[in-house]
């Protein structure tokens, strides 16, 4: 394992104590005022959730570009598309159980069929929503908007990619959804780290075995690759793109190191696992091992309590690996 | 086995309620997240349902004939844990594990994982129109009892919530009796700040159901419009229960600031002072409620 020059990462990215923290919401909340600062096509609406979403700043700094739609998730992503329709750039966001768990068809038919530039924001998603239990940790988001033709499917892995994420995804022309977290995770990108829409990245090169995996659980993937250092020679790539995947990085990987462990805080079906063991099964099949959630649903408890018994930690990851290589 | 024999004196409603609002923010704080302003704002509500208006027993929760009592805004799900505890769903003691990892209190009700539960709520407008359902399953089965839902004023911005009340009305279901939280306040603000409401009276009116606004901190008004609905015929009935969110504690009340935060140890401690006292007025019957 090597950490790759290119990808930028922080010093002393494997300790955490070292690192700053954040929920990607926060990467988020900064980014939105950037792109809109750049551009004034950028609008905002959200639906009783602005600080939770992290939108404030946005809405203080541009009110009249702002817009609260109240507690309404088919109205805020159907006005978002409206807006979308008369030349604006809309991010809606709310809680991803609600948008787009709520508001799908509204997504499907008006923002994907339609193809407008909306930018669905879903915040809270994860078990590491914690104590609000299973109705508010969004586990099957990617799923649903993954199968969505023309969606685009954005995972930042911290605060910093989710601000470079939010620039990016504000230029594209593309439906886009957009997944963040809640709770504060360490920050191991940098201003410097390369962020490009459907452009996976290595992070740490290795020859064994290859781990793909996005958002803030992929953490636990650097930390469990540092644990086997000098014994098995660990390749992480950061999917932060879910859609459109990044076939090319994954499958070059995959041809050296012929085993994938992927991981992600999201159900396995239909997921990044799912999106990878389609790919493996199409062009280079290989042994899998997928982690997630494994068809159930979350419930109350804090994040460690949680990834524990869902099995998401550095710990599960390093038994993962050495099954999928019994495999290989 | 038996139906619960309903309390019909005030004070000691009041006193109930005042207990549920005190091991409400105790369950809160040990938790350290959860919702306390529309908790406090519906002990009273809460109390009037499970100890004198429904039909039911703790002791057998999936008896047939039991009124069905379904919290949509599933948020504020303490006080509804709170009352059924204290009326003998399940130990008392249990409220303290509210929100922890393996507790069957989830911080949203969870159908499967509690007893005494009718429906998973948490996300919020979906109340009503499981309750139609349950009603037109309740009249082809030629059954009695009634099916009580519990909205907030909140949720009265998402459509579905307007879609069950259409429909409620549509097929004359006078057994659905809804209670809304009327307390004026939602996550970002006042609701009329927010996304305005009003007239919420005059909507279900003109959606064609029974109305009536209530002072949903007064045991007596509670208990006659809980009455008057149930001898509908016709027509589904609202009770629009105008209550003070953060109720019983000056700090919180009216806040829309305490919608969804736990209280800390040192406003824990001055919050059940407050209640204390309350309690000593309802017991000296110098309390005006
Ligand atoms: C469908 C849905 N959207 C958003 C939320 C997030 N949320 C939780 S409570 C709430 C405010 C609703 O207002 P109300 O129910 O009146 O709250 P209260 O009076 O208890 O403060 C919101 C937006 C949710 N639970 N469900
Ligand atoms: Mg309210």
């Amino acid at each position: 394992m090597t950490i790759n020059p290119q990808a930028h990462l922080a010093q002393h990215v494997f300790d955490t104590a070292q690192l700053k923290s954040g929920g990607t919401r926060d990467g988020f909340g900064i980014g939105l005022v950037e792109a809109a600062e750049a551009d004034e096509r950028v609008v905002g609406l959200c639906a009783d959730l602005t600080e939770s979403v992290r939108m404030t700043a946005f809405a203080e700094k541009f009110p009249n570009r702002f817009f609260q739609v109240g507690v309404a998730e088919q109205n805020l992503v159907t006005v978002a598309s409206g807006m979308a329709a008369a030349g604006k750039i809309p991010f809606a966001g709310g809680f991803a159980a609600f948008s787009p768990g709520r508001n799908w068809e509204q997504i499907r038919t008006t923002i994907c069929y339609n193809d407008q530039p909306v930018k669905i924001v879903g915040s809270h998603t994860g078990l590491s929503v914690g104590e609000d239990g299973a109705t508010h940790q969004m586990l099957e988001d990617m799923a649903i908007m993954r199968v969505l033709p023309n969606m685009v499917v954005v995972v930042p892995v911290d605060v910093e990619q989710a601000r470079l994420a939010t620039l990016a995804i504000a230029k594209d022309p593309r439906p886009t959804y957009i997944r963040l977290t809640r709770e504060k995770f360490p920050i191991f990108t940098t201003p410097e780290t390369p962020f490009e829409i459907g452009k996976a990245q290595v992070l740490l090169e290795g020859t064994d075995v290859t781990i793909v995996g996005c958002g803030a659980v992929l953490y636990e993937a650097l930390l469990a690759a540092k644990a086997l250092e000098g014994e098995i020679r660990v390749e992480v790539i950061n999917a932060h793109t879910v859609k459109p995947l990044d076939a090319e990085t994954i499958l070059a990987s995959v041809r050296k190191t012929g085993c994938v462990v992927t991981i992600e805080e999201h159900q396995v079906i239909g997921g990044l696992g799912g999106a990878v063991a389609e790919l493996l099964a199409e062009h280079e099949p290989a042994p899998l091992e997928r982690m997630g959630t494994q068809d159930t649903f979350g419930e109350s408890g804090t994040t460690i309590e949680l990834w524990k018994h869902y099995g998401l930690t550095s710990t599960h990851i390093i038994d993962r690996i050495r099954t999928v290589l019994k495999k290989a | 086995m038996a139906e619960h024999q309903p309390i019909t004196d005030d004070k000691q409603l009041a006193l109930l309620a005042n207990t549920i609002r005190q091991d409400v923010l105790k369950a809160l704080t040990a938790a350290g997240s959860g919702h306390p302003g529309g908790s406090l704002g519906m002990a009273d509500i809460f109390t009037a349902l499970y100890f004198h208006a429904l039909k039911h027993d703790p002791q057998n929760p999936t008896w047939q004939e039991r009124d069905r009592l379904l919290l949509s805004n599933g948020h504020i799900c303490p006080v509804m844990y709170a009352a059924m505890a204290h009326v003998g769903y399940f130990p008392t003691e249990e409220l303290m594990t509210l929100r922890k990892f393996g507790a069957r209190l989830q911080g949203h009700p969870h159908r499967v994982a509690l007893p005494g539960i009718e429906t998973t709520s948490g996300p919020l407008g979906s109340g009503v129109s499981q309750a139609v359902g349950m009603a037109l399953a309740a009249r082809l089965d030629n059954k009695r009892h009634h099916v009580y839902v519990l909205t907030s004023d909140g949720e009265h911005q998402e459509g579905n919530t307007w879609e069950g009340v259409m429909m409620a009305a549509a097929y004359k279901l006078d057994n659905i009796i809804q209670i809304i939280d009327r307390n004026n306040i939602q996550i970002e603000g006042n609701t009329e700040d927010v996304m305005p409401l009003d007239s919420l009276r005059a909507k279900y009116s003109a959606f064609n159901w029974n109305v009536r606004e209530i002072d949903g901190h007064n045991f007596s008004q509670i208990i006659e419009a809980i009455n008057w609905a149930k001898d509908s015929v016709g027509k589904p009935t609202v009770i629009i229960a105008t209550t003070v969110p953060g109720r019983g504690v000056s700090f919180m009340e009216h806040q829309y600031s305490w919608h969804g935060k736990a209280p800390k140890p040192e406003e824990l401690a001055a919050a059940l002072k407050e209640l204390q006292t309350i309690r000593e007025q309802i017991e000296t019957n110098t309390y005006d409620y």
